[in-house]
């Protein structure tokens, strides 16, 4: 394998054509799994372009898969900067859910913006309580982390299911869903604003999440590359013995990286909860939480590359939908695997053609410079 | 009387259950004993179940399934491999990508092959694979004890479930016994010691993937040609990663992952006859807490309660030749 110097390559070359070549093989395998499932591949790519950017609904429900994916895109990319495998998001989204329920419903006697704070923090508390064990296991037995979160959401999922059925049940209903939260409490949905504006729009389950998503993108951000606990963080992941010679805890940085980790994937509830179903529905985290490790890897695990590729996800989900309606060969399943090819692209095999294409414009790049 | 049988039923149900685990955790140990992790063990078993259920169903042989669903797990091992060993990407990513990938395309092609929501067809007699009465199991049922133990706990099973139980010896036997062994086991500790020995390591590393990917064939297979008679959405229920589990408990270690394996299969077989029993004291326990058991245990016994478990050396690090 050709050797690149690496401070040769410019930032535009690893960061941005690398990935879009690894993103463009993906969709071109994954091409071939619908031409494989009996359907047309370019008829798939229009239906899916039309689906989330044609109509204005369909736009706000990109925009909304999208804040479910910025959450377990962050959740995922933190755990990764401290070399920890979080595939919990799933899990940890679960009981984040509850906790933003338990807190709206039992402090309902409190003016709203004070409840919608505490059941940001209650999603937060209680995606971060689930993570806690694994992150404690992992830091003290070095029980690894993709076998003690998978197990925990396997866990998570019976446990909400007993919730559902024996315990916080509407029991005037037949489904397994809690009852719902009083109306005030319901978060300011996109058509709510564009009324404001006189402008009127169907249904969509965007709402105020997405703004929170970009908050906390940026506390992200903050936190991993301005803070000194970030700092900390990434040297652990990096070479957790020169971490340790310098005086840095693996073992505190693997629970906080675990539990913040679990505490965004935790907000996936906020979005859910107080934005869209508005009660407890068995079954809602419906995938996001592995979802956000191909947005993570994807976005190569900063806020600004995790945006695009949560937005890249949100349009493959809604245009994905549209394709499932029109397209009676293809399930909502194949974008999972369309997840798949991604992650084992822009992910494992992100080193298949790099050298190559590094060598490529540094060469061009030195023949300009001498010419 | 009664008592004994329930006993015999349990134990019968632990070891046609602990099958895919037994399988999987043997598959398990040959991947990371030579330094490879491979949590994809659950993708393929998923992988292997779709195939053989379908091999099966379009060809009318439950053994030509299987043998395809071998060909699609040693290519997925194949394809781990291209990415961690040769390409060095990280291979928890390239495993966690492989797991989504069979997830999402088992269900996607069945539901568009066979359009019923991710089942394949049910198979008939001929299609999969049926129960092998042991020779005089009627005749000697009526022996005490030692009949009740041949004719309804040896007795009866799936082929899978003997192969299951003859690959625990032989694979110690391989891993232990015999100088492919010695070299797996070397590149997994210690691969540039085995590189100076004049031993490929990449060539290593592909041909336990391989193994890997043949036996964990049979876990898939036994869920959809043998237990069940068909595939459906997410059969391996996690079962590759509890096979995982199992083979950590065990040390890596063939004789020790089954026993952990067994340990598996009985939980899972005690929670389905304890669900819906009222137990003296406690009372009915929610079904769905029931079902959690065994994905509690695995928590329970990676935390470790006999010593933290010591991984190969070079386990999880791609192997560079110029270092």
């Amino acid at each position: 394998m050709a050797t690149v110097d690496k401070s040769k390559v410019p930032w535009w070359v690893s960061n941005l054509i690398v990935p879009l070549i690894n993103l463009i093989l993906a969709l071109f395998v994954s091409g071939l799994f619908i031409f494989i499932a009996g359907e047309n591949p370019f008829e798939a790519v229009r239906l899916i372009i039309y689906g989330s950017f044609g109509y204005i609904e369909g736009f706000a429900y990109t925009l909304y898969y999208t804040t479910n994916f910025i959450f377990t895109g962050l959740a995922f990319a933190v755990a990764f900067h401290c070399r920890l495998f979080n595939i919990g998001g799933e899990g940890q989204a679960y009981i984040g859910g509850l906790g933003v329920f338990l807190v709206a419903i039992n402090f309902s006697f409190l003016p709203v913006p004070i409840v919608w704070l505490l059941a940001v923090m209650g999603a937060v508390v209680f995606g971060a309580a689930w993570a806690f064990i694994p992150a404690y296991l992992q830091a003290t037995r070095g029980s690894h982390v993709v076998i003690t979160t998978i197990m925990f959401n396997f866990i998570a999922a019976s446990l909400m299911v007993f919730l559902l059925v024996d315990i916080i049940r509407d029991t005037t209903q037949m489904g397994p869903h809690t009852i719902a939260l009083p109306e005030e409490q319901w978060f300011p949905s996109f058509e709510d604003f564009a009324a404001l504006f006189g402008i009127k729009i169907r249904y969509s389950p965007l709402n105020i999440s997405f703004l929170l998503a970009i908050a906390a993108s940026v506390f992200v951000w903050f936190l991993v590359w301005k803070t000194r606990w970030g700092y900390e963080m990434r040297a652990v992941g990096h070479n957790t013995q020169a971490a340790i010679y310098a005086g840095i805890s693996p073992y505190k940085n693997i629970i906080i990286a675990m539990c913040i980790s679990g505490g965004l994937a935790g907000l996936l509830g906020v979005n859910e909860i107080l934005g869209v179903h508005h009660k407890i529905v068995a079954g809602f985290p419906a995938g996001y939480g592995f979802t956000g490790i191909a947005v993570a890897l994807m976005g190569r695990n900063h806020p600004i590359g995790i945006f695009p590729a949560a937005f890249l996800f949100g349009i493959l989900y809604q245009g994905g939908s549209e394709v499932t309606f029109d397209m009676p060969n293809i399930t909502r399943y194949m974008f999972v695997a369309v997840q798949g090819v991604i992650i084992l692209f822009s992910g494992a095999l992100e080193n298949l053609f790099r050298p190559q294409i590094e060598n490529f414009f540094v060469n061009r790049l030195n023949f300009k410079a001498k010419a | 009387m009664e008592f004994l049988s329930d006993i015999a039923s349990l134990i019968n149900s632990t070891l046609r259950i602990s099958t895919p685990l037994v399988f999987a955790a043997m598959a398990g140990i040959f991947a990371e004993r030579s330094g490879v992790i491979d949590f994809s063990l659950e993708g393929k078993m998923l992988m292997a179940a779709f195939v053989a259920a379908v091999g099966s169903y379009f060809l009318g042989n439950p053994w030509l399934g299987l043998l395809l669903a071998i060909i699609a797990c040693v290519s997925l091992s194949m394809l781990h491999g291209f990415a961690s060993v040769t390409y060095k990407g990280d291979q928890v990513v390239s495993c966690v990508a492989i797991n989504i990938l069979i997830i999402g395309l088992t269900t996607a092609l069945a539901a568009a092959w066979f359009g019923q929501a991710g089942l394949t067809p049910t198979l008939n007699e001929d299609q999969r694979f049926l129960e092998v009465n042991l020779p005089f199991a009627e005749s000697l049922r009526d022996v005490p004890i030692l009949g009740t133990i041949y004719s309804d706990i040896l007795s009866g099973h799936y082929i899978f479930v003997y192969l299951a139980y003859l690959t625990v010896p032989l694979v110690f036997w391989v891993v232990f016994k015999t100088s492919f062994g010695l070299r797996l086991r070397a590149v997994g500790e210690n691969p540039s010691a085995v590189d100076t020995a004049g031993i490929n390591v990449f060539a290593m590393r592909y041909k336990a993937l391989a193994i890997n990917g043949v036996l964990i064939a049979f876990a898939g297979a036994h869920l959809s040609t043998a237990v069940n008679a068909n595939f459906f959405r997410e059969m391996s229920a996690g079962r590759g990663y509890l096979a995982l589990a199992a083979m950590i408990f065990g040390k890596w270690h063939p004789k020790t992952a089954l026993v952990a394996c067994l340990l598996f299969g009985f939980t899972d077989a005690l929670q389905i006859r304890l669900q819906g029993v009222e137990l003296p004291a406690i009372g009915e326990i929610p079904v769905q807490l029931i079902q959690a058991l065994p994905y509690v245990l695995t928590v329970v016994l990676l935390a470790g309660f006999v010593g933290k478990a010591i991984a190969p050396n070079a386990i999880g690090q791609p192997y560079i030749k110029e270092r």
